[in-house]
């Protein structure tokens, strides 16, 4: 090759760069290890992990992955590909999303979503910047029964995009309605809520979408997709935006990420949608065939003018979804909830019966649940701890707000052997 | 199985399972206990179909796709390097996956010793100070780094510098993240070279700039040999200089931005350091900063105190842009990755890409339009044919490609030639697989001149042709329900 070139080195490539920059000596990093070598390095980096039980949610929750999600997801022809630009010789991404959008549509109603999205907290950062350019209005409400972490991402997305924020207060652990009717005005441009919440609780929704229309803003709602398999839909709330994380169909917990963030709404507002979104065709024989489109609105052809900076699909994690609605169906999904419903609602009852939980809201709720406890906190954890448990999370590590609060998860992996020593072990701390 | 052409929707069969779930335990408790007002009344429109359905529906539409293992992805600007299986060996680790990112520190340990190492080796490959591996993607990255650089100058207490200065060659991630950061776009125009103007770049620096982006080796694959003069013209505004590292394979033991003065940068690692693309995610986009600038990195940060890392959150930090430490799966891959090559061998990525792309440069140049003289790095663009007599477009001898079972290059971008092709061979091709694809383009050119309607034509011999993207965005058919609507319809 160098010969082809005429050089006798390649440094002869490089000789525009000013040699004042040039990096003369070796990157301060180890030597190479051989693929043994590494196993035993990371066998070693393992031990200083812990694998836990979990009984503790908060977003990301423990659900049963099928043996059949790995198998697929690491083809290399899913795995390795790159964002599907060239139709043609990209047809398992393409179809693999509309169908992944088409799952979307039936759990939240509404009619379109794309694929894009890093996670549930920035797919709700572009909710609101959604809602802003579709109402030209540059305030959103925030629910309090927000998670935290969505809470800090939005203020973060609206504080350097320059537009604002209130919350609507929280009354008995649910947002107050009341509180959202004085909130609401001429610059609100949508109003957040979250189902189930922070607590776990599901709240009643009804009346909000008259509301929040009447004034003319949008209702977005972030819910756990998982749980859309049996609660009312987004669009049977009366919601225009829904979003949420897709962590809970299929992904491991994976130290948090990656995981996937949806984004729903109806094709009126479409064109302020961000990301990839993939339509349905045909090629030039007539054969069905998917390609990306509406691409009009994308940064990389209106650049400053973009409704959003997303260039990534995050497509491996759709994939994720798609493989697992297609496993679980609607049956599965719904025995899924109904099984980390029951567990969770018998480690409820045990604990309350232990006499050292009470339950502040007494609210319904589906696989998670939040207490106060006249334990300490740090008594539970290193009790459970101990038994290789983590749960009973205190929910002050989001703030003094959540003083003494404690949120405990069950999906249905948890056995019943594994919810009794959770509850033996409390029992027996003071 | 390439005539394979169903939805799994019309798999579907009623009743029949593909999921393996434990029997109900607790049935003094059931779901419909709730009250109806919160339950769902709309039936789901969700497939029901086995397991063997799901595998052969999954592994059928994956025959057609193309991947890096399939053949030759010389797609510019995306870096489509092998993505080695060990990483992914590496990734499936349990005692790494099934860690709850709240989990007390003491129990994963293990899990922030790579992310801490691996913020750690960016910071020496770079020549910057700290990292942060939080930023999801590479345009994530580009946000968080102009925040990094709004909340340096509001924190001087300076409020007017709201303006970010980018070449019109630069990628559309950057005026897009410029202004989702609440930030107004300075677009100059590159000088015949592709290169910065430096009188334009003169011309629009004030005291309102806040900073400038800039990608080096450019869009153009061409190494910005101004570049201690711009840093120093744009610092002397008082602005910061930030790395757009789309290119930084370019540079790999040859050139650090951190010492050609840039201040802020990120880096894809879904590029550079080998973490497969996924279909177009998910990525990882780490921000690095110089030492001034640390203070303000996104929360969590991650620290160690003698053999123990903790988690820090700082008032001072810009705030919090992820759930937890970003796309972690994604790092653990890119740890491995560098400590597979070592310092021995991360030396030679930069040189070898280069050199794989000036061979290609040098060995197309007499059929292909090459706009820009003198030696490229990473990557080359062309302008189409050299031959503008035939009606084969750039457009064509992409899809041509696709019929020798190769990817196509970028087209169509950089806008600044009308008939962009951009090469990026990377440097994990032999000189095999190179040599193959410059016979393959030369041919290609042949047969715009001899066969024209050949190229037009193509690709005939993928699993679909051409396809009607009017119709698409007319039909706004998004769904399997849509779909279902529109069959309908039609009748």
């Amino acid at each position: 090759m160098l010969k082809a070139l005429n050089i006798s080195s390649v440094d002869e490539l490089f000789k525009d760069i000013p040699e004042s920059v040039i990096f003369n000596s070796d990157y301060d990093v180890p030597s190479f290890m051989s693929e043994s070598e590494l196993r035993n390095h990371f066998a070693e980096l393992a031990k200083k992990n812990q694998e836990l039980t979990l009984f503790s949610g908060l977003g990301l929750y423990d659900h049963y992955q099928p043996a059949v999600i790995d198998a697929l997801t690491s083809r290399q022809e899913f795995m390795t590909s790159y964002t599907p630009y060239q139709p043609e010789i990209s047809q398992g991404t393409l179809q693999y999303i509309f169908e992944y959008q088409s799952m979307i549509q039936t759990l939240t109603g509404l009619e379109v979503s794309n694929a894009s999205m890093y996670d549930g907290t920035t797919a709700t950062a572009e909710a609101c910047f959604m809602a802003c350019a579709v109402t030209r209005r540059n305030k959103v409400l925030l629910s309090s029964t927000l998670n935290p972490n969505t809470i800090n991402v939005i203020k973060t997305y609206l504080k350097y995009k320059g537009l604002e924020w209130d919350f609507i207060e929280e009354k008995d652990g649910v947002v107050d309605i009341e509180d959202l009717k004085k909130k609401l005005d001429k610059d609100t441009a949508g109003v957040i809520v979250q189902k189930p919440n922070i607590y776990g609780l599901i709240e009643d929704y009804s009346g909000f979408s008259d509301l929040i229309k009447t004034n003319k803003s949008l209702f977005i709602m972030n819910a756990d997709i998982s749980t859309l398999g049996v609660l009312k839909s987004p669009k049977e709330d009366g919601a225009d935006i829904a979003c949420g994380e897709c962590q809970s169909l299929g992904m491991p917990v994976a130290f948090g990420g990656p995981t996937l963030g949806y984004l729903a709404t109806e094709k009126t507002y479409v064109r302020k949608m961000p990301g990839r979104i993939c339509g349905y065709t045909h090629d030039l024989e007539g054969k069905r065939a998917f390609v990306l489109t509406l691409q009009a609105r994308e940064q990389h052809i209106r650049r400053s003018k973009a409704n959003s900076n997303i260039c990534s699909n995050q497509s491996l994690m759709a994939l994720f979804v798609t493989i697992y609605l297609s496993l679980m169906g609607k049956n599965g999904l719904k025995e899924v909830n109904n099984l980390s419903y029951q567990g969770a609602h018998y480690l409820y009852d045990k604990l309350i019966a232990t006499g050292k939980f009470s339950d502040p809201f007494q609210k319904p709720f589906l696989k998670e649940f939040t207490l106060t406890t006249n334990l300490p906190k740090e008594t539970i954890q290193t009790a459970l701890l101990e038994n290789g448990i983590f749960g009973g999370m205190g929910l002050d590590i989001f703030g003094e707000k959540y003083e003494g609060l404690v949120n405990f998860s069950v999906t249905e992996k948890r056995t019943k052997a594994e919810i009794d020593k959770l509850v033996s072990i409390l029992e027996a701390i003071s | 199985m390439i005539n394979y052409n169903k939805l799994i929707f019309e798999l579907s069969n009623k009743d029949r399972i593909g999921y393996s779930l434990p029997k109900q335990r607790f049935t003094d408790y059931n779901i419909n206990q709730l009250d109806q007002n919160l339950t769902r009344e709309t039936e789901l429109l969700l497939p029901e179909v086995s397991e063997l359905d799901v595998l052969r529906h999954f592994t059928n539409i994956s025959n057609k796709n193309f991947g890096v293992e399939n053949g030759f992805y010389p797609l510019g600007s995306c870096t489509m390097k092998y993505n080695p299986k060990i990483n992914e060996e590496m990734a499936s680790n349990k005692a790494f996956r099934n860690l709850h990112p709240l989990q007390p520190i003491n129990t994963v340990q293990g899990a922030l010793e790579v992310y801490y190492n691996l913020q750690t080796y960016l910071s020496e490959i770079s020549g910057l100070k700290e990292f942060s591996l939080n930023p999801y993607a590479g345009a994530h990255g580009e946000l968080v780094g102009l925040m990094v650089i709004k909340a340096y100058h509001e924190d001087r207490g300076d409020f007017k510098r709201k303006k970010i200065i980018i070449p019109d060659s630069a990628h559309g991630t950057n005026p897009a993240s410029t202004v989702v950061c609440g930030m107004e776009v300075v677009e100059i125009e590159s000088n015949e070279l592709g290169r910065v103007d430096l009188e334009k770049l003169k011309a629009v620096l004030d005291d309102e700039i806040a900073g400038m982006m800039l990608t080096n080796p450019n869009t153009l694959g061409i190494f910005e040999n101004d570049i201690c003069e711009i840093t120093k013209l744009v610092h002397e505004a008082g602005g910061l200089m930030y790395y757009d590292g789309a290119n930084l394979n370019a540079l790999l033991g040859k050139v650090r931005p951190g010492d050609m003065g840039f201040d802020v940068m990120h880096i894809n690692l879904h590029k550079t350091f080998s973490t497969p693309h996924g279909g177009g995610g998910p990525g990882s986009g780490p921000v690095g900063v110089t030492e001034e600038l640390v203070k303000y990195l996104p929360n969590p940060r991650i620290k160690k105190i003698d053999d123990y890392y903790f988690l820090e959150n700082s008032g001072e930090a810009l705030g919090q842009i992820s759930s937890y430490f970003g796309n972690y799966m994604v790092s653990l891959r890119a740890y491995t990755y560098i400590r597979t090559l070592g310092k021995e061998n991360l030396r030679l990525v930069g040189p070898y890409a280069t050199l794989n792309a000036n061979y290609i440069s040098k060995a197309l140049k007499t059929a292909y339009d090459l706009p820009i003289k003198g030696y490229c790095m990473h990557e080359v663009v062309f302008n189409g044919l050299i031959n503008k007599e035939t009606d084969v477009k750039t457009l064509d001898i992409a899809k041509r490609l696709l019929d020798f079972g190769m990817h196509a290059p970028t087209i169509y971008f950089p806008l600044l030639f009308p008939q962009a092709i951009m090469i990026e061979p990377t440097e994990t091709e032999s000189k095999e697989t190179i040599d193959d694809f410059i016979n393959v383009m030369h041919k290609i050119a042949i047969e715009a001149k001899e066969e024209p309607e050949k190229l037009k034509q193509a690709p005939t011999k993928t699993p679909i042709r051409r396809t009607d993207e009017v119709f698409a965005a007319k039909m706004m058919i998004f769904s399997y329900k849509d779909y279902l609507e529109y069959i309908e319809n039609r009748g």
